[in-house]
C-alpha cells in the first residue's frame, strides 16, 4: 500500500536562498557584465534582465582529484570495431585525451559559466553603488514623520484607546474570582421576597425565611457595591508605538526646452535621461509623481505625450520653467512630505539676460526645496569637442556653474550621444557626491 | 517473452492522463507482481508528485528534499536550469531517496505509462536495492536520514543567524572540498538519530555556556611547557594513536586547534552526508541495473496479464530503450559506460545463465550456471556485491562481446595508447579486471591520509597521498584544497605524494 502525496502546490523556489548566495559569490563578475551590457544596449531597454557569463575560475569547487597528465591508467571502452590487442593508437590532440571516463567526472570544464539574471537582479546590480544624494537627510534616523503602530497593551492611556475586549475579559475574571453576585442572583432574591411578602398570613417558617432573605439581599447588594463591575485595575488600553515613517513619496520634475532649436535627437537624448532617472527613483520610493514642464518663452505643465512629441515655436526663456515648477511645488508638493527631484534638459540657449534670473531663482527658492537638481546640456559631437573645459560654454552653462559652486545637490553635465548618458548618470549619482552633500 | 497463461483483464488505464485513483490502482498491480512474483523486499513506499520547478529544486540540492543552503547548490541549480530551458536535457522522471519510508518523487508531466514505469523502477527496483544491498544496510540509516537532514538544515540556518552567512559559508566551502575525504571506509559510522544528535549538540552548547568565564580570558595561561614531560608525551601518544587517519574531516572535527564548537558541528554534518552518499557512489551500475531489471520484468508481466494496453507498452518500451542507450566510444555522445545499460545487461545475463547456460557460461560462472532459481541468484548478487566486485564476479564473456569491450593501456607520457586486450578468449579476463577497477572507489579516489601532526610543536599537519600507478594529484586543485584545509586547521599543512606500495593480490 503506497502513500501518494501531491506536492505540486508546495512552495517551489526552494533554492532561492542558494541562488542568492551564488549571485553574491559572483557579484564582481556579474557587475562587470552588467556594466558592459548597459553601455551597449539602448537605455530604454535597460530593465530587461540579462544573460551573464561568469568565468568558471571564481566558482570552482576544488577537490582532490587525480591529475590527467601523469602516471599510467587502464580504461575499458565499448563499441570496438577494428582494434586487436597490441594495436597502438595515437592519442588525440589535447582535450579529448582518449579518456571518456575522466572527462566526465571532472565536471564542468574551464568554459565560462552562463546563466540568466532576472530583471530585478539585473537592476539591483545596475544601481548597486548609486545612492540618492541627500538621502541622509531623509534617512530613517532623521525622518520626521511618524506613524503610530500597534504594539500590545498598556495599563495607562487615553480613554479613546481603551481596549474593550481586554478590559471586559479582565473584569469578568476578577468578578468570578471575587464571587461578585450578578444581577440574576439579586433578582431571584427579590422575587422570593416579593412572593413571601405577598402571602397574607405567613407561617412562622415563612417569616423566618423572609428575614433571612432580606439579610441575604442586603449582603448581596453590599457585595455588589463593594466589588466594582469594572475596576480601574481591569482597564487596558491599546498601546501604540511611534514608528518612524520613511518619506516614501517622490516627485520628479522634468523640465525641457521645447523650442524649435530642440530637435528630435535632443529630445530623444533628454527622454532617455528622464527614463533612467525615473527608473532609479522607482526603486527607492513607493510612489513617484512625474511632472512635465515644457517651456519656450513661457512654460506650462503638460502630459508626457505633449512633452516629448509636440512642437512649439517661440523664444527660449528658461526662468519661466523654474517659476512654473515653484508654483506646482507650492500648490501640490509641500517639501515636508515629498522628496523633490528635478531634471532639466536643454540645448543651452537662453534669452539674453534671463540667465541671471534663473540663477537667482535657483539660489533663492528652487534649490532649498529640491533634494537634487540635475541639469544636462545636449550638444552636438562637434560642440562637445569645442567645449572641452568645464568653464567654457554658453550663457546658461556659465550661469549654472555659479549655482553648482554653492549647492552640492546641484549637478550638471554635457552629453552628445546615447552612450554618454549612462556615464553621466553614474557620475550624477555616484556615492561620493552624496557623501559630500 | 515466453507465453504464459493469459488471463486477459481490463487494462489499468487507457489514456495518457493520470489521476490519483489510477495511480493507486496501477501501484497495487505493480506491487502484486513485485512482491508475489519477484518476491522483492521493500520499504513502505511514499510516492510524491512534484512539478518540474520542484524537480529542478531537488536536483540542485543533490536530490535531497531537505538541504541546508549553500551557494554551490545555487550554482548547480542555475546550471541545470539553463540546460533544461535550452532543451539540452530533460529532467529525470523521478528521484528516489534511500529512506524509510522510501520516498520517490514523480514528475507531474509524466504520462500514465511513464508513471507506471517510474513506480516499478524507483518504488520497487531502487527501493529493494536500498533495503537489501549490504553497503546500504551497513552504512546508511534509512529511517534516520530525513530527520538528520532536517536537523542539519536547521542547525546551519541557526549558525548563519548567530555567526553570519559569510562565516558559515567559509566553513562549508572548505568542508565541501574535503567531502570525499570525510568518509570512513573501514569502520561503520554511528547510527544517526535525531534525538541523540540534538542532545549531543545541546550538550556541547551547554558545556560551552557553562564553562564561559570571562575572568579567565584575561589571565595569561603561561607557556605550554609548564606541563610535565610525561604528560606531554602522553598527550602526543594519545593523538598519535589515531594516526594515520583517512577521514580528514573527522580528524579536523576532533583535533583542529582553531575551530569553534559550532564549526566542528558543521564539519560533522558535511561528513555525515558524505558518508550517507558513499554507498551510492559504489553501486551506480548495480543500483540502476537492478531498477531497470525490475521495471522491465514488472511491465512485461503486467502486459502478459492484460493490464497494460499495447499503446502504453510501446511507450514504456520506447522510454526503456532510451534510458538504456549506450553510444560507442567514438560517438560524440559517448561519456563512459551508461550504468543503466551495463547494469541491465548484466542482470539479464545472470537470468539467462541461470535458465539457459552455454558451455562457456558453465566454465566461467559455474556457481550459477544452470541453477534454475534465477530470482535467488540475482537477489543474492544485489544483496552482497558492489559495482567493482559485481563486475569482477558476474561480467560474462557474452556481455563483453555484446558491448564489444576493449581495454586500453595509457601512459601519460607516451604519444600512443595501447590496446591491451579485446573481447576475445584471451582478453575476457583482463577486460573484466580492468573494468572492475574502473568502478573501484579505492582506485578512483586518491588515497590521502593524515600521517602526522605535532600538536605541541609547530602544529604542522602532514598528509600523504599514495600514488597509484604513478598518478599524482591535479596540482591546481590540490593547492586550492590545501588552502581551504589550512583555514580549517589554522596552521601549516603539508602534503607529500609518494608511490603506493604495490597492491597485494
Amino acid at each position: 500500500m503506497a502513500n501518494f502525496i501531491d506536492r505540486r502546490l508546495n512552495p517551489k523556489d526552494k533554492s532561492l536562498g542558494n541562488r542568492r548566495r551564488f549571485l553574491r559569490r559572483v557579484r564582481k563578475h556579474i557587475k562587470k557584465a552588467v556594466d558592459a551590457s548597459v553601455r551597449e544596449r539602448g537605455i530604454s531597454d535597460v530593465d530587461q534582465g540579462e544573460r551573464i557569463s561568469v568565468p568558471a575560475e571564481g566558482i570552482t569547487e576544488p577537490v582532490f582529484r587525480r591529475a590527467r597528465d601523469a602516471g599510467h591508467r587502464d580504461y575499458v571502452f565499448n563499441g570496438n570495431k577494428e582494434y586487436r590487442s597490441g594495436d597502438r593508437i595515437a592519442k588525440p590532440e589535447q582535450g579529448g585525451g582518449g579518456s571518456g571516463k575522466e572527462g566526465s567526472d571532472s565536471g564542468e570544464g574551464e568554459d565560462d559559466f552562463v546563466f540568466a539574471l532576472s530583471r530585478e537582479e539585473f537592476l539591483d546590480i545596475f544601481f548597486e553603488d548609486l545612492e540618492l544624494p541627500d538621502l541622509i537627510k531623509h534617512s530613517l534616523k532623521e525622518v520626521q514623520t511618524f506613524k503610530p503602530r500597534r504594539a500590545g497593551y498598556s495599563v495607562s492611556g487615553s480613554p479613546t484607546n481603551i481596549n474593550v475586549g481586554r478590559t471586559m475579559r479582565n473584569s469578568l475574571g476578577r468578578r468570578l474570582a471575587l464571587r461578585r453576585p450578578n444581577q440574576k442572583e439579586v433578582r431571584e432574591l427579590q422575587e422570593q421576597i416579593f412572593k413571601l411578602e405577598a402571602v397574607s398570613t405567613p407561617t412562622s417558617k415563612q417569616k423566618k425565611d423572609l428575614i433571612r432573605l432580606h439579610k441575604e439581599l442586603e449582603e448581596t447588594l453590599r457585595r455588589q457595591k463593594v466589588i466594582a463591575y469594572i475596576d480601574p485595575l481591569d482597564v487596558r488600553y491599546n498601546y501604540f508605538q511611534q514608528q518612524p515613517q520613511p518619506n516614501a513619496n517622490a516627485v520628479m520634475f522634468c523640465l525641457m526646452d521645447t523650442s524649435a532649436s530642440m530637435g528630435e535627437r535632443e529630445k530623444d537624448l533628454a527622454k532617455r535621461f528622464f527614463v533612467l532617472l525615473h527608473l532609479f527613483l522607482k526603486r527607492r520610493y513607493n510612489k513617484i509623481d512625474v511632472v512635465f514642464i515644457r517651456h519656450t518663452h513661457n512654460a506650462q505643465e503638460v502630459d508626457e505625450e505633449a512633452f516629448f512629441y509636440s512642437r512649439e515655436t517661440g523664444g527660449t526663456v528658461v526662468s519661466t520653467a523654474l517659476k512654473e515648477m515653484l508654483e506646482v511645488i507650492d500648490a501640490r508638493y509641500p517639501p515636508s512630505e515629498w522628496n523633490i527631484y528635478a531634471a532639466q534638459a536643454s540645448d543651452g540657449e537662453n534669452f539674453a539676460g534671463d540667465t541671471d534670473t534663473c540663477v537667482e531663482l535657483l539660489n533663492a527658492e528652487v534649490m532649498k526645496r529640491c533634494q537634487y537638481f540635475a541639469y544636462i546640456e545636449i550638444l552636438d559631437e562637434a560642440e562637445l569637442k569645442l567645449f572641452q573645459g568645464e568653464e567654457n560654454g554658453m550663457e546658461l552653462w556659465r550661469g549654472y556653474r555659479r549655482v553648482k559652486e554653492d549647492w552640492a545637490n546641484f549637478a550638471m553635465k554635457r552629453i552628445a550621444s546615447p552612450s554618454d548618458i549612462y556615464p553621466v548618470f553614474r557620475q550624477l549619482f555616484a556615492k561620493k557626491m552624496s557623501g559630500a552633500a | 517473452m515466453t507465453a504464459v497463461k493469459t488471463t486477459k483483464a481490463e487494462p489499468l488505464f487507457t489514456t495518457a492522463d493520470w489521476n490519483f485513483e489510477v495511480l493507486q490502482r496501477t501501484y497495487d498491480a505493480i506491487e502484486e507482481v513485485a512482491v508475489k512474483d519477484l518476491e522483492l523486499n521493500v520499504y513502505a513506499n511514499q510516492v510524491e508528485i512534484i512539478s518540474s520547478e520542484q524537480m529542478l529544486d531537488a536536483y540542485s540540492s543533490i536530490g535531497m528534499p531537505l538541504m541546508y543552503q549553500h551557494w554551490s547548490f545555487g550554482k548547480h541549480f542555475v546550471n541545470d536550469e539553463v540546460s533544461y530551458r535550452k532543451g539540452l536535457r530533460g529532467l529525470a522522471y523521478e528521484i528516489v531517496i534511500n529512506s524509510d519510508p522510501c520516498i520517490s518523487y514523480n514528475m507531474e508531466e509524466n504520462t500514465m505509462a511513464q508513471q507506471t514505469l517510474v513506480m516499478a523502477h524507483a518504488a520497487f527496483g531502487h527501493n529493494h536495492f536500498f533495503k537489501n544491498n549490504h553497503l546500504f544496510r551497513q552504512w546508511t540509516d534509512a529511517e534516520g536520514i530525513l530527520d538528520y537532514l532536517n536537523f542539519a538544515k536547521g542547525y546551519i540556518a541557526k549558525c548563519e543567524e548567530r555567526h553570519g552567512v559569510h562565516e558559515v559559508e567559509r566553513i562549508l566551502d572548505a568542508a565541501h572540498a574535503l567531502m570525499n575525504n570525510g568518509v570512513f571506509r573501514y569502520r561503520r559510522p554511528q547510527k544517526l538519530s535525531l534525538k541523540a544528535e540534538q542532545e549531543k549538540e545541546k550538550e556541547r552548547r551547554d558545556y560551552e555556556e557553562r564553562t564561559v568565564n570571562y575572568l579567565w580570558q584575561t589571565v595569561y595561561s603561561g607557556p605550554e611547557g609548564q606541563k610535565s614531560e610525561a604528560q606531554k608525551e602522553a598527550e602526543e601518544r594519545k593523538h598519535t594513536l589515531r594516526l594515520p587517519e583517512e577521514n580528514i574531516l573527522y580528524f579536523l572535527e576532533q583535533y583542529s586547534p582553531i575551530l569553534q564548537i559550532w564549526q566542528r558541528e558543521i564539519l560533522r554534518i558535511v561528513r555525515n552526508i558524505a558518508q550517507y552518499f558513499y554507498p551510492q557512489r559504489q553501486t551506480k551500475v548495480m543500483n540502476e541495473g537492478c531498477a531497470c531489471f525490475v521495471h522491465y520484468h514488472i511491465v512485461n508481466t503486467l502486459q502478459q496479464r492484460g493490464l497494460l494496453s499495447d499503446g502504453a507498452m510501446l511507450e514504456i518500451l520506447h522510454n526503456h530503450s532510451n534510458v538504456l542507450f549506450q553510444p560507442s566510444f567514438d560517438d560524440p555522445r559517448y561519456s563512459g559506460f551508461n550504468p543503466y545499460a551495463l547494469g541491465y545487461a548484466m542482470m539479464e545475463d545472470i537470468k539467462r545463465i541461470c535458465l539457459d547456460p552455454t558451455e562457456e557460461d558453465r566454465a566461467w560462472l559455474p556457481e550459477i550456471a544452470g541453477k534454475k532459481d534465477w530470482k535467488g541468484a540475482i537477489k543474492d548478487a544485489w544483496a552482497n556485491y558492489r559495482d567493482e566486485s559485481f563486475i569482477q564476479q558476474y561480467l560474462s564473456p557474452k556481455v563483453i562481446r555484446d558491448f564489444r569491450m576493449f581495454a586500453i593501456s595509457d601512459y601519460a607520457k607516451d604519444s600512443h595508447v595501447t590496446v591491451s586486450s579485446i573481447h576475445n578468449e584471451r582478453g575476457y579476463g583482463e577486460v573484466r579486471e580492468k573494468l572492475a577497477q574502473n568502478y573501484d572507489v579505492a582506485v578512483i579516489d586518491p588515497d590521502i591520509q593524515i600521517v602526522d601532526v605535532d600538536l605541541l610543536g609547530d602544529r604542522q599537519l602532514k598528509l600523504r597521498h599514495y600514488k597509484r600507478n604513478g598518478v599524482s594529484l591535479d596540482q591546481k586543485e590540490r593547492d586550492k584544497v590545501l588552502a581551504l584545509l589550512r583555514t580549517l586547521w589554522g596552521y601549516g599543512v603539508l602534503l607529500e605524494e609518494v608511490d603506493a606500495p604495490p597492491p597485494r593480490h
